[in-house]
């Protein structure tokens, strides 16, 4: 194995959307700046396929607070208006440098932007991350590194000092000195059993690929996490796992049940609201459920094919092969399985206003940043923007950064450890522990298997046993480095689920149906829950810690302590 | 849902080795692309945009309906061509101009 040393001033973990955004904002100052990519940037994280409307922009009439208020209201509250209010003010000039960098954006005749509803613009997002990459390699000052999977921080005193990683065409340990972190590496999928866990189980709404890495590498460290309860599941097209925004607000396609009757209205309009009447619709019988989409133009068939291509290919195979056209059939839909994602729901690093997480030199942005829900594709490039220029000044003063040694050496140590050749007796593997991790999951904390509810009991099981496979890590074997990241993915899943478990515990209420559906508190609770439920991993057990809101557009609850 | 390689048409550039976001893609001993596990792909197709060759084909898995079909693209200066090859030999070629965006 080799061993490569980095020094440099930024390093940026994932060259997603956030991260390659950050560096291209922090690249105008002139300072060195590292991406470590697990993939290639070109074509990584959650855009990979590209992304069909950018759904956060501020539209004519409309104010930042107006898009800060509805998160609030679909979150049932719990969001921090500070950061949401941050993001939503840089929407619209995120939107126009990404459109002076060739994304095509639909205009009328009068050269404005075209709207879907009230906060919502129509473009052409297939080419957005090689769009993205190609700005990124512009700057001299940025160098990107793909194919190097970041698999810890390397953290003194509660202060960032860089982090370790693994090549995976290299066969190289890589060893980064930094004084600023940001981790960009986006949410977490895989940890719940997926809506088809045969030969499509990586037909995933997210990517498969985001095994929550920013996640548990906080964890371990100690920082404060926020809301990592609020789980998010999408409402998909069957089978697909297509979108389903786009037949929905595109073509005016309305919710209906087997027989016919519309069921929107009757469970309530929000996120969560809509996944809900879903669920309840197929549990009293009256699946399966639709988009009703029959009756569409022609040109509207059309349209939505070619959007489909545009960001989920699938849907519009399907389409051609099996001879419907939307117009001719209505789109099945059903909920997906729960994953943890900062974009979405509020889960993810607890940040202070320059999104600084409570640990020293090390910020988020993205979907691994928590308190803000709906920041969608502009959110997170806003957010890597506002994180970018924290960073700047912080660097302006920040201590040098400096290995450990000893730290260095335990993380070479453990590397080579799962090289080493396996051991004949032992059957497991990162691919059957992950299976098992996911049936956990799935019947313990609330998966699809359970319609997304849970109770004190199960979750107390899903806990020990995830222990146990955690315990079951430490003596599995890679062959090659491939394999080595495969069992670091495991071991970040595992970290997550088990933080997740200890939120859905902590917050004794149901304030979102399927996000968090308790069975033992069905019902809200604003007299003691009306907050955010935090924790920090301390001596292996995670404490809770519960933080106020703060009234609209007050001042920030930061790190108070 | 996965991709399928075909063998003789490749010409082991390595751009689908490079470009697949969950790093699936192996070069074999004879260099040509081969892919780790079909379970594994996430059906992204950032390989077919990216491969010269127009050597690999995505499809749906028959337990999500699919029926046999596979789809490549092949670009033509702004146009991107999703071209669906159906099982009983008829094409469907649906191109989409990158320089419109979508309607909806």
């Amino acid at each position: 194995m080799k061993t490569e040393f980095i020094r440099t001033d930024l390093l940026i973990i994932g060259g997603g959307t956030a991260g390659c955004w950050a560096a291209i904002t922090a690249a105008q100052t002139g300072r060195r700046i590292l991406i470590c990519e697990k993939a290639h940037i070109k074509r990584s994280g959650c855009l990979a396929a590209g992304v069909n409307a950018l759904n956060a922009y501020i539209t004519k009439g409309k104010t930042p607070q107006d898009y800060a208020d509805y998160c609030k209201q679909d979150a049932a509250g719990i969001a921090r208006d500070d950061l949401l209010l941050s993001l939503a003010e840089r929407f619209n000039s995120v939107t126009a440098r990404l459109e002076e960098l060739g994304l095509v954006i639909l205009k009328d005749a009068d050269g404005n932007y075209v709207s879907r509803g009230w906060r919502n613009i129509k473009i052409n997002g297939e080419n957005i991350k090689p769009l993205l990459a190609e700005a990124v390699s512009r700057y001299d000052n940025i160098t990107v590194r793909n194919h190097v999977n970041i698999t810890d921080l390397a953290v003194s005193g509660n202060r960032v000092q860089g982090a370790y990683g693994i090549g995976i065409r290299d066969d190289t340990f890589y060893c980064i000195e930094a004084p600023a972190v940001l981790i960009a590496t986006g949410g977490a999928a895989g940890l719940y059993r997926p809506n088809n866990p045969g030969f499509s189980r990586h037909k995933m709404w997210y990517p498969p690929f985001n095994t929550g890495a920013g996640y548990a590498m906080g964890i371990r460290h100690g920082a404060e996490m926020t809301t990592m309860e609020m789980r998010f599941i999408a409402l998909r097209c069957k089978d697909t796992i297509a979108p389903t925004g786009t037949l929905a607000q595109g073509v005016g396609a309305r919710q209906i049940n087997a027989a016919g009757e519309v069921y929107e209205q009757k469970y309530g309009l929000t996120t969560s609201e809509r996944v809900y009447g879903t669920v309840r619709e197929n549990l009293e019988g009256r699946g399966p459920c639709y988009l009703r989409t029959e009756g569409i133009s022609p040109e509207q068939d059309d349209a939505l094919i070619k959007a489909y291509l545009n960001m989920a290919p699938s849907q519009t195979l399907r389409w051609i092969e099996q001879g419907k056209l939307p117009s001719q059939q209505n789109v099945e839909i059903e909920g997906t399985e729960p994953y943890i994602v900062g974009g979405h729901t509020a889960s993810g690093f607890w940040v202070d206003a320059s999104r600084a997480t409570t640990i020293g030199g090390l910020y988020a942005a993205g979907d691994v940043a928590g308190g803000a829900p709906q920041k969608y594709v502009t959110g997170a490039l806003a957010e890597g923007e506002i994180a970018a220029e924290s960073i700047s000044r912080y660097l302006d003063t920040a201590p040098a950064a400096a290995l450990d040694p000893d730290d260095l050496d335990a993380h070479r140590q453990e590397i080579e450890r799962y090289l080493a050749p396996a051991e004949p007796e032992n059957p497991d593997t990162a691919e059957t522990l992950e299976a098992a991790m996911q049936q956990v999951m799935d019947t313990c904390a609330g998966g699809i298997g359970t319609h997304y509810q849970y109770s004190a009991a199960q979750l107390a099981k899903a806990d020990a046993e995830i222990r146990l496979l955690e315990q079951r890590t430490e003596r599995l074997h890679a062959a090659d480095f491939y394999a080595l990241m495969q069992i670091y993915e495991l071991r970040e899943r595992l970290t997550v689920c088990r933080c997740v478990i200890a939120h859905l515990n902590a917050r004794k209420e149901t304030r979102w149906h399927c996000f968090a559906e308790r069975t033992d508190f069905p019902l809200r609770d604003d007299r003691d829950f009306r907050c955010f439920v935090n924790s920090r991993l301390e001596g292996g057990e995670f404490r809770i810690i519960l933080r106020d809101l703060r009234a609209r557009g007050g001042e920030c609850n930061e790190h108070p302590d | 849902m996965s991709i399928r390689i075909d063998a003789a048409a490749c010409i082991g550039c390595g751009r689908c080795t490079e470009i697949c976001p969950g790093s699936l893609i192996l070069r074999g001993a004879d260099g040509k692309a081969r892919l780790r596990d079909v379970r594994d792909c996430w059906g992204c197709t950032s390989c077919l945009k990216e491969c010269p060759v127009h050597a690999i084909r995505f499809y749906l898995g028959a337990d999500i309906g699919g029926r046999g079909s596979e789809l490549h693209t092949e670009q033509q200066g702004n146009i991107l061509h999703w071209i669906i090859d159906l099982p009983d030999g008829t094409r469907r070629d649906i191109p989409v101009n990158q320089k419109e965006s979508n309607r909806y």
